[in-house]
């Protein structure tokens, strides 16, 4: 079974192969992309199932012993990821094909990307399952190599301006990253993640901090946390609906997986390098506040929910700081939550841009009757992302604050009050959507209402004023985008189970040793 | 373990003068930071596989010193690969950006004008690609000797891009002198000649 690990990585790649030959194609491409990510969805699934039965799989790679190899490590955090992540690429591929379709392809030009979607999953995959340093420096440049291609899909102007500010900066967080891992092998003689965790505790305080640091801020730009945060919301509204769905949903993702990597094996709190909780706890705060009040002054809806996206990860980095196993188990559900919802809200949007012929709420009107379903579509998610009861989203920062309360002291108590603050202006940006966008009645756009309290809204850079004639919703789109919202939904189902999960994820992950010994003394994996 | 001091201050002096150019305005010296972090950045690799002059080759018996790790070589090669790819992509952004920077203001606004003024962007975006079929073609037979036919017609689109811009110019007249609107990166040498 544990063949089923490479072809998560290889399925892709040869799919990505595939799709670029048979470019002229467009529905063999599509039989391709839909069929590689069903088949990984699969996998990952199956991965789940069985990390949560056996423990963790460890495959070393060309059957190298393992420190000297390359490892493969799925264990139940591994496995959730790449499930969670399969479901989001392959709903938001459905949603694309059924945008292509519509639009003849002239917003997504499919022949460039198909095969550079599939690789941007294969390297977000390898990212998720690799034990090695070194080797998630490569799934990270696969990732951000393919987003860069589909961040400036048909370079136009405001496509390439915003595409430049991404890559630059994607470019800075990779030199950081690549000099980091220099630094870690000068220092330890390794870049096994396990070898280097069991290495790490012989290091002087000093060089453990600097290792820890450099790792921190190569991860924590991909992630936008908050003094590294302003290239986001600048640069993902641009792209094309699905792209910047997909990017919302798991990129800053793959960062905090990172992260989560990095305090929980490489530098415990209590180890060398490691005291960084207070500092972590800090940046979450500002992440969080910072990153909702520039969501407050928004009237681009897409501009405003990358914002929101940013704030939220301060959630996360909140929960990794807390460090107890209940905060770890809250941010595993989060991260899971803010994947799926984030990418539905932003699915939800592209639908609503295609119906209001913009994204701006202060032009925008009356979709509510206009569109009742599309309402729905987004009303959940967003009252989910805004924290109301019942939804998934309350229970994530329930859970977190509950760790929270639990830990005590009185910078977690500062945060807590920053985070219901926070999840309290979300829904006030969100339900100010709603009220304009959605309720308000036609005749008053009509009729060129300004008031003061519009005025103060922020338009995006690229606004250009003008409201493009409505296209089409077609029915793929709007069945991927249904289908996530119930995604969503079923996240507060089946929390129960998924808490219980997450309960044994964070056990899993905070026991070191037993990683260690998995990956580096059991002898290898059986064949 | 000593390491090469030449080595060192030859990696923070790239460092230093790649951060600096990294801070440019124009892409082309964004590029060139890059590629100078990049190197600086394997040098850092290189550093730590030890004292210089030993081959990555291990026999039977040997001690440590005796070998150079090979392992930052392996690493060093995979950034280099890496690097090379990002590269590409960075000298095709650099291309479109200065195409959408010839024409100076209106370039970033060519998309959304394209309903009101459709054929001056049909226009250029049609020579454009011609430019890059072009471009394709002088690169596909660069092998064998380029017959004149070729040669002319690659000419004859270049200068047929140049009317597009001399037309774009003109016909738009009275432009703004573009203060946040300002064209990314300056467009080498001839971008800002009318």
């Amino acid at each position: 079974m544990s063949a089923l690990v490479p072809l998560m990585v290889l399925v892709p790649l040869l799919g990505a192969a595939a799709a670029l030959i048979t470019g002229p194609y467009p529905r063999a491409q599509v039989a391709i992309s839909t069929g590689g990510l069903s088949v990984t969805t699969a996998i990952s699934a199956i991965l789940l199932f069985q990390a949560d039965r056996d423990g963790a799989t460890v495959i070393e790679v060309g059957d190298w012993p393992a420190p000297w190899g390359i490892v493969l490590v799925v264990d139940r955090f591994s496995a959730i990821m790449l499930l969670v992540s399969s479901v989001v690429l392959l709903s938001v591929l459905v949603y694309a094909v059924g945008q292509g379709i519509a639009d003849g392809n002239r917003e997504t030009p499919v022949t460039i990307f198909h095969p550079t979607y599939l690789m941007l999953a294969a390297g977000i995959y390898v990212a998720f399952i690799t034990g090695d340093l070194f080797n998630l420096y490569v799934g990270f440049e696969i990732l951000l190599g393919s987003s860069y291609v589909l961040l400036t899909l048909a370079g136009t102007g405001a496509r390439i301006r915003a595409g430049t500010t991404y890559i630059v900066t994607s470019l800075v967080s990779s030199a950081f990253f690549l000099a980091a891992i220099a630094m870690v092998y000068a220092a330890t003689g390794t870049v096994n993640m396990a070898q280097v965790a069991e290495r790490i505790g012989d290091l002087p305080d000093t060089t453990a901090t600097l290792l820890h640091v450099m790792l921190l801020l190569g991860f924590s730009i991909k992630a936008a946390l908050f003094p590294m945060s302003f290239w986001l919301p600048d640069s993902y509204p641009t792209a094309p609906a699905p792209v910047t769905a997909v990017f919302a949903g798991l990129l800053t993702k793959v960062g905090v997986y990172a992260i989560i990597r990095t305090e929980t094996l490489l530098f415990p709190d209590d180890g060398p390098g490691g005291h960084f909780r207070v500092p972590m706890m800090w940046v979450a705060l500002l992440t969080m506040v910072v990153g909702i009040l520039g969501a407050a002054v928004q009237a681009d809806i897409k501009r405003l929910l990358s914002f929101t996206l940013v704030s939220h990860i301060g959630y996360m980095i909140f929960g990794v700081a807390l460090s107890s196993p209940l905060g770890l188990n809250a941010t595993v559900y989060y991260v899971v939550h803010h994947i799926t919802v984030q990418t539905t809200l932003f699915l939800a949007v592209g639908l609503v841009e295609r119906i209001g012929g913009t994204t701006s709420i202060s032009r925008l009107s009356g979709l509510l009757k206009r569109a009742p379903l599309i309402a729905v579509l987004f009303f959940i998610p967003a009252l989910n992302l805004g924290g109301i009861p019942p939804f998934s989203g309350f229970l994530g920062k329930a859970g977190l604050l509950i760790a929270g309360a639990q830990q005590g002291g009185w910078v977690v108590w500062v945060l807590i009050v920053g985070s219901v603050l926070t999840s309290l202006l979300t829904l006030y940006a969100l339900m100010r959507v709603w009220n304009m966008a959605f309720w308000r009645s036609r005749a008053e756009v009509e009729a060129g209402y300004r008031s003061t309290y519009i005025n103060t809204l922020v338009e995006s850079p690229d606004d250009e004023g003008e409201v493009r004639t409505g296209a089409s919703t077609p029915r793929l789109m709007v069945a991927a985008t249904t289908g996530m919202v119930i995604v969503t939904l079923a996240l507060t189902a089946l929390a129960g189970p998924l808490f219980a999960l997450g309960d044994r994820t964070a056990t899993e992950i905070a026991d070191r040793d037993a990683v260690i010994t998995a990956v580096l003394h059991s002898g290898g994996a059986d064949g | 373990m000593s390491t090469s001091l030449v080595l060192i201050v030859v990696m923070a002096v790239m460092y230093a003068s790649g951060v600096y150019v990294l801070l440019e305005r124009s892409l082309t010296r964004v590029l060139i930071g890059f590629l100078l972090i990049g190197n600086a950045t394997n040098l850092l690799i290189l550093l730590t596989s030890g004292r210089a002059g030993r081959a990555p080759i291990w026999d039977r018996g040997w001690t440590p010193e005796e070998f150079a790790d090979p392992l930052p070589q392996a690493l060093i090669l995979t950034a280099i690969v890496i690097n090379f790819g990002v590269t590409a992509f960075l000298l095709a952004l650099i291309y479109r950006s200065w195409w959408l920077a010839r024409l100076g203001d209106q370039g970033d606004q060519l998309v959304l004008e394209h309903e009101e003024d459709k054929s001056l962007s049909e226009e250029v975006f049609s020579s454009a690609s011609e430019d890059d079929d072009a471009l394709n073609e002088a690169l596909d037979a660069s092998d064998e000797a380029l017959d004149a036919s070729d040669e002319a017609a690659h000419m004859e689109e270049e200068g047929a891009a140049e009317a597009a811009v001399a037309d774009a110019r003109a016909g738009r007249g009275a432009e703004r002198d573009g203060e946040d609107d300002e064209p990314l990166g300056s467009p080498p040498g001839k971008g800002g000649a009318s």
